[in-house]
């Protein structure tokens, strides 16, 4: 399999990860929008290490990447537990308290 | 068209789909290529079951459909150590801590949001289809002349690689402290937000707005 079926593959992943960012009126799923979009860039990284270079520089972000998202998960979630005590709703629309 | 209906078809043509991902991998390029075409279904398959479904707790084990099929992308890409970590990490981890948001989540009731998903699909997909339609034509990459075939020998080796790039002083040392304090930084803080006193946080009035 060439490069060109990996980066397909994540181009589409991506897409369907701004998709869920955009569709679904739910924190949870923004998240899950997130990782999908993380776990595409980490198919580029790779697939473009993998088939270009000799070094590991991709591979080397990819892991940084992984590393970043379970960062990201740990606030993201607590930040979402905050959201939920104060709002009673986890839905993005609802977090406005600052615009009055 | 009621919501059992729909549902069929979804799963119906997400099944052929998957055949068709097979058979054109197999075709193709044998063995690796039925590979290729089992991860890319996993994947793609996993992400649009989880936009679809309704319900968090499903969405939220469809993504480990997807995240086992990126650790099989990262097999055939000879990378045997980011498969592990991509299973220890993402299934066993961020999977984990999405769940937690089922605890948050009320149940979604209202009907099947397929006028909420296609126009946004339909968006999304025209423009990434524009941009790769641009990419494909233009861009000429340079791919490595003989790729390697080393198969599980040269994906263990990258591992070993990749822990002697970890520690060594002219590699990747620096970046590799830096991630263990973000890491450090953003656990306890997450952990300080999450278990703040109570009399912190006092509900907003619901009356304000």
């Amino acid at each position: 399999m060439g490069l060109e079926a990996y980066v397909a593959v994540s181009a589409a992943l991506f897409a369907l990860g701004i998709v869920a960012i955009v569709t679904r009126r739910n924190v949870i799923y923004v998240l899950m929008g997130i990782e999908m979009i993380l776990n595409a860039a980490n198919i580029n990284f790779v697939a473009f290490n993998r088939f270009g270079g000799n070094g590991l520089d991709g591979r080397m972000f990819a892991i940084f990447t992984i590393i970043l998202a379970a960062a990201e998960a740990a606030v993201a979630l607590a930040i979402v537990l905050n959201v939920f005590y104060l709002l009673d709703s986890i839905k993005p629309s609802d977090a406005d308290t600052l615009r009055e | 068209m009621n919501d059992r209906m729909l549902q069929r078809i979804f799963y119906g043509v997400l099944t052929l789909l998957t055949l068709a991902a097979l058979g054109v991998g197999l075709a193709s390029a044998g063995a690796e290529g039925l590979a290729f075409g089992l991860f890319a279904a996993m994947t793609i398959g996993g992400a649009l079951v989880c936009i679809w479904e309704r319900s968090v707790v499903r969405s939220a084990f469809s993504l480990m459909a997807t995240f086992t099929g990126v650790a099989g992308f990262f097999i055939l890409l000879e990378s045997a150590f980011l498969a592990m970590a991509q299973l220890l990490i993402y299934v066993g981890g961020i999977l984990a801590l999405l769940l937690f948001g089922v605890m948050m989540s009320p149940p979604d009731l209202a009907e099947r949001s397929l006028w909420r998903v296609l126009p946004g699909l339909g968006l999304v997909g025209l423009a990434v289809g524009w941009v790769s339609w641009q990419v494909a034509g233009s861009v000429d990459w340079v791919v490595r002349a003989g790729t390697p075939t080393g198969g599980a020998e040269a994906a263990i080796g990258t591992a070993e690689r990749i822990g002697v790039g970890f520690l060594a002083p002219d590699q990747y040392v620096v970046a590799f402290e830096l991630a263990g304090v973000v890491l450090t930084v953003a656990l306890v803080a997450s952990v300080y937000i999450a278990r703040r006193r109570v009399s912190d946080l006092e509900p907003l009035p619901k009356e304000q707005s």
